[in-house]
C-alpha cells in the first residue's frame, strides 16, 4: 500500500480568532475542531498498547480509548469514556498544559508532532454537552457515610465526584458565590467560557452532590465542627492558594495597583469586563504594567488589553527562557501585542497628590549563576533605573496559603509556608478523617495535578469509610 | 415564631430608622448563632451585583436571624433597600473578620459616627458584658440622622448625642463630646470609634494626646472578604493589612487614614456612571411598561 499512515500527517491547527479582533472582545480565542479535523486528528492516534500518553496523565485519562471512539466519529461515547475519570473534560481540554503532561510522552513527538490530545478532548466534551443526550447516573447503593468538601476548585470538585459515584452523601461548602475555584475567579473568559465550566459543574448536581456557595469554613464552621456536631464522617480540604503576594517596594498601595487575584477577580468573577450589566468597576489603564512571568501574569496582561489599555507591559525580572508560563500562552500574549520586558525588575511605583499611580521605576538586570531551582539567578544592575508612565500595574508574582482554615484547625500540620502537610499517596493530613490535596498541599500547581489530588484522596477516604481498597483506576 | 417556613437570606423584618437609613433582619440560623461582636457579612443582591460587606450589627439565635443597617447611599445599597420583607438576597457570607477583642478596661467609650452607629451596637453590648462602665456618644449631622439612640442608651451608663447643627443634644462634633468628658476628668480606658473616617481620625488624633487607646473599624472597598484579593489593605503602623481578614478593627493611633480616603475614592467616577446607567434604565423601563 503507498498511502502513507495518518500519523505521518502533519496536526491539524487549531482555528482562532485572529489576534487583533480578539482584543477587543472577551470570547474564546481557539474556536475548535471541526468534526472532520477531529476525526482526522484521531487518526493519528497509533492506539499504542502500552499508551505512554496516560502514563503523564494525572487522572490517567484512557487516551487511545477516548481517541478510538473519536477516529470513529463516536463523540459522544468519546466524551463519556472521558468522564468516567475526569469530570471536567471541556475544563481541561481548555486549560491543561497537554504539552507538559501527555502530549510530550506521545510516541509521534519522537519524531514530529504529538498527537493533539488537548484539542481533541476538547472537541469530544464539547460535541457531548450541545449534542449528547443528558447522560444518565446510574444510582449506587448508599453507604450512609457523609463527606464534607472545602472549597469547589478542581481538586474539591473531582474528589465530590468521585466520592459521590461511591455512594457517599457528599456536601461541597464554597465561600464565595460562585463554584469552581480559580476556574471561575481566576482564568479569564477567553481562555474559559464561564458557561462551559458552568454546564460541567452541573454535573455534580446530577450526582448528588449537595453544593453550597457563601459557606466558608473556619468562620461558619471550623473542620472540628463538621466532624463533630455537622456529623461529617470525613473531610477534604481542597482550598486552593488564594493569598496574593505582593512586591514590598514602595507605592503599592496607590490607586490603580492590583494583585492579580483582585484584578481578575474583579474582571471575571464579578464580571467587570461588562461593567454597566454588571456593578463591579476595575480600573481601566491606558498604560498597563504587568508583573511577573507566569500563566497568570499572560492571563492579566491578556485582560488589561481587553479592557482597553493602549500598552500592556509586562516586567519580567528573568529572560524569556526561565518564564513559567506555558509556550501557547507567551505565543497568545506575543500575538496580541503584550510587551515583554525582560530582566527588568520594577523597585518603586510613583503617585501624583491624589495617590493614584502615576510610574514606575524600573531597574535592568543581568543573569548570573544558577540558582538552587536551576535558573539563572538574575542579578540587578546598579544605576540602570529608569522610570516609566504607567496608570495600572498588576502584581502577579504567585500566591501563598491562606490561613484561615490553619488557623482555625488546631492540630492541623503546615510547612513552613503554611501549605497543609498531607500523604501523597492518600492525601492524609496529622488529623484522622481530614485529607487534603491541590494547591493548599503543593503551592500553586496546575488543574490537573489538582485534579488527581482529589481522585487520590478520595480513594483514600472510601477505604477509610468503608474498609474496601477502592478498584484501580476509574471510580465508576 | 415559627422560623420553618423560612428560606437562608429571606428579609423578616425592615424598618426604615432614620431618612435612606435601613434595619433588616435576615433569616440566616447558622451566622446568627455564630457572629461575634465586631464581624460582617459580604452580600449580593442580584445577578451582577457587586458583593458589599456590611457589619453584622446583631443576632436573635433563637429566630435564627441576623440583622444589618445600611443607608442607602450607593448603587448597591439602594438596590438592596428596594427589597421588602419576603424578599432573599441572593448570597451572604459571613460571619468574616476578626471579632473584637473585649476586656473589661474599666470606663469605656464607644463612638458612632452617622450610621457608624449602628456597628457600635454590638460592640457596646459585649464591652457591656465584660462588665466596662459604659459611656456612649453618638454624632449626627442632624436630628433627623440620630439613630439607635434607645438601643445604645440602654447599653451605656451614659449616652451624650452631638449634632453638627445643634438640632439634638450637644452643638459640635463628637470629638468635642468626647473631648468635655476627658475635661470633666472622665477616666476613660479605652474608646472605640465607627463611622465616616475623616471622624474616625478625628477621635484617635483627640485620643492619642491623652494617651488613651483607641479602636476604630475600617471599612475599605471590599471584593471577597476572605483574603484573597488584597484589595482591601490598609497601613496599619507602617505595615500593609488585608482589612478584611486581619480586622476590620485596628489601633486607630497607627492607622494611615490619608491613605485609606483616598483608597475608598477609588472609583468614585464608576459610581456615578452605574447610578446613572440604572436611573437610566428604571426610567426607560416604565416608558417600555
Ligand atoms: C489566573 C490563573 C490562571 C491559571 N491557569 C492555569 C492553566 O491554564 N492551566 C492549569 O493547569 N492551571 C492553571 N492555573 C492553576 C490552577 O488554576 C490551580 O492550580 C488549581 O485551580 C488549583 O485547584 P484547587 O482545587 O487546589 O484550588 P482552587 O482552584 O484555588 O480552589 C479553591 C477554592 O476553595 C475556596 N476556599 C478557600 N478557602 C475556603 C474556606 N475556608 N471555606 C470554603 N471555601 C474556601 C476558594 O474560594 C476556591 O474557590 C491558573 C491559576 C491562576 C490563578
Ligand atoms: S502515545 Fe500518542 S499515539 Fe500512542 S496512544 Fe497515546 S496519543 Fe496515541
Ligand atoms: S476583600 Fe479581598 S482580601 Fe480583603
Amino acid at each position: 500500500m503507498s498511502e502513507v499512515h495518518p500519523s505521518k500527517q502533519p496536526r491539524q491547527p487549531m482555528p482562532e480568532q485572529p489576534p487583533a479582533e480578539r482584543v477587543t472582545n472577551f470570547n474564546e480565542v481557539p474556536l475548535g475542531y471541526t468534526p472532520e479535523q477531529a476525526m482526522a486528528e484521531a487518526a493519528r492516534c497509533l492506539q499504542c498498547k502500552n499508551p505512554r500518553c496516560v502514563t503523564g496523565c494525572p487522572v490517567a485519562v484512557d487516551i487511545p480509548g477516548f481517541i478510538g471512539l473519536t477516529k470513529e466519529g463516536q463523540f459522544v461515547e468519546a466524551a463519556r469514556k472521558i468522564m468516567e475519570t475526569n469530570v471536567l473534560p471541556a475544563v481541561c481540554g481548555r486549560v491543561c498544559p497537554q504539552e507538559t503532561q501527555c502530549e510530550i510522552l506521545c510516541v509521534l513527538a519522537r519524531r514530529g508532532e504529538p498527537v493533539a490530545i488537548g484539542r481533541l478532548e476538547r472537541f469530544v466534551a464539547d460535541y457531548e454537552r450541545e449534542h449528547g443526550p443528558r447522560e444518565t447516573v446510574p444510582p449506587v447503593p448508599a453507604t450512609g457515610k457523609r463527606v464534607a468538601i472545602v472549597g469547589s476548585g478542581p481538586a474539591g470538585l473531582t474528589c465530590a465526584a468521585d466520592l459521590a459515584r461511591r455512594g457517599h452523601s457528599v456536601t461541597v461548602f464554597e465561600a464565595l458565590h460562585e463554584l469552581g475555584g480559580v476556574l471561575v475567579y481566576g482564568i479569564p473568559e477567553f481562555r474559559l467560557p464561564k458557561r462551559i465550566l458552568k454546564a460541567e459543574v452541573e454535573r455534580l448536581r446530577d450526582l448528588g452532590v449537595d453544593l453550597q456557595t457563601s459557606a466558608v469554613i473556619g468562620k461558619l464552621d471550623t473542620i472540628e465542627e463538621l466532624l463533630g456536631p455537622e456529623g461529617f464522617d470525613a473531610v477534604f480540604v481542597a482550598t486552593g492558594a488564594g493569598l496574593p503576594k505582593f512586591m514590598d517596594i514602595p507605592g503599592e498601595n496607590l490607586l490603580g495597583v492590583y494583585s492579580a487575584n483582585e484584578f481578575l477577580t474583579r474582571s471575571n468573577l464579578m464580571r467587570a469586563y461588562e461593567f454597566g450589566k454588571a456593578d463591579t468597576p476595575i480600573a481601566r489603564g491606558k498604560r498597563v504594567m504587568v508583573i511577573g512571568g507566569g500563566n497568570v501574569a499572560m492571563d492579566a496582561a491578556r485582560t488589561a488589553k481587553r479592557l482597553g489599555a493602549e500598552r500592556v507591559i509586562l516586567a519580567y525580572r528573568r529572560s524569556r527562557e526561565e518564564m513559567p508560563a506555558r509556550a501557547e500562552e507567551i505565543h497568545h500574549a506575543e500575538e496580541e501585542g503584550i510587551e515583554f520586558h525582560l530582566l527588568t525588575l520594577p523597585v518603586k511605583l510613583v503617585g501624583d497628590e491624589q495617590g493614584r499611580l502615576v510610574g514606575a521605576v524600573l531597574r535592568k538586570m543581568e543573569l548570573g549563576e544558577p540558582d538552587e531551582s536551576g535558573r539563572r539567578r538574575p542579578l540587578e544592575i546598579p544605576g540602570s533605573d529608569y522610570e516609566s508612565p504607567v496608570d495600572v500595574v498588576v502584581v502577579a508574582i504567585g500566591a501563598g496559603a491562606n490561613p484561615l482554615i490553619k488557623d482555625t484547625t488546631p492540630g492541623l500540620e503546615v510547612n513552613k509556608w503554611g501549605y497543609i502537610v498531607a500523604d501523597k499517596a492518600t492525601g492524609a493530613t496529622s488529623i484522622p478523617g481530614v485529607y487534603a490535596g491541590g494547591d493548599i498541599v503543593t503551592g500553586s500547581a496546575t488543574v490537573i495535578e489538582a485534579m488527581g489530588a482529589g481522585r487520590t484522596a478520595a480513594a483514600a477516604i472510601h477505604l477509610y469509610l468503608t474498609g474496601e481498597a477502592p478498584e484501580r483506576d476509574g471510580a465508576s | 415564631m415559627s422560623t420553618e417556613h423560612l428560606r437562608q437570606n429571606q428579609i423578616v423584618a425592615k424598618r426604615e430608622i432614620a431618612p435612606k437609613t435601613y434595619w433588616y433582619d435576615l433569616y440566616h440560623p447558622k451566622i446568627a448563632r455564630k457572629r461575634q461582636a465586631g464581624q460582617f457579612v459580604v452580600i449580593r443582591v442580584h445577578e451582577g451585583g457587586e458583593r458589599v460587606p456590611l457589619t453584622l450589627v446583631g443576632s436573635d439565635p433563637d429566630r435564627g436571624t441576623v440583622t444589618l443597617i445600611f443607608q442607602a447611599v450607593g448603587h448597591s445599597t439602594m438596590e438592596l433597600a428596594r427589597l421588602e420583607v419576603g424578599d432573599a438576597l441572593l448570597d451572604m457570607a459571613g460571619p468574616l473578620g476578626r471579632p473584637t477583642h473585649i476586656e473589661n478596661h474599666g470606663t469605656a467609650c464607644v463612638i458612632g459616627g452617622g450610621y457608624g452607629t449602628a456597628p457600635v451596637l454590638p460592640i457596646a453590648e459585649a464591652l457591656r458584658g465584660a462588665g466596662n462602665r459604659l459611656i456612649g456618644i453618638i454624632g449626627a449631622r442632624t436630628r433627623g440622622l440620630v439613630i439607635l439612640e434607645k438601643e445604645l442608651g440602654s447599653l451605656c451608663d451614659r449616652l451624650e448625642v452631638a449634632t453638627d447643627d445643634g438640632s439634638y443634644g450637644r452643638k459640635g462634633f463628637v470629638t468635642d463630646a468626647l473631648a468635655a468628658l476627658i475635661a470633666e476628668g472622665t477616666d476613660i480606658r479605652f474608646v472605640l470609634a465607627v463611622g465616616p473616617t475623616p471622624m474616625m481620625r478625628a477621635v484617635s488624633e483627640l485620643t492619642r494626646q491623652y494617651g488613651i487607646p483607641t479602636m476604630v473599624s475600617l471599612n475599605p472597598i471590599m471584593v471577597d472578604g476572605t483574603g484573597m484579593c488584597g484589595g482591601c489593605r490598609v497601613e496599619v503602623d507602617g505595615q500593609t493589612k488585608f482589612a478584611c481578614v486581619d480586622g476590620p478593627e485596628f489601633d486607630g493611633h497607627l492607622v494611615n487614614f490619608d491613605l485609606l480616603m483616598k483608597r475608598q475614592g477609588a472609583y468614585r467616577a464608576e459610581e456615578r456612571q452605574i447610578a446613572e446607567n440604572y436611573e437610566h434604565c428604571r426610567i426607560a423601563g416604565v416608558l417600555d411598561a
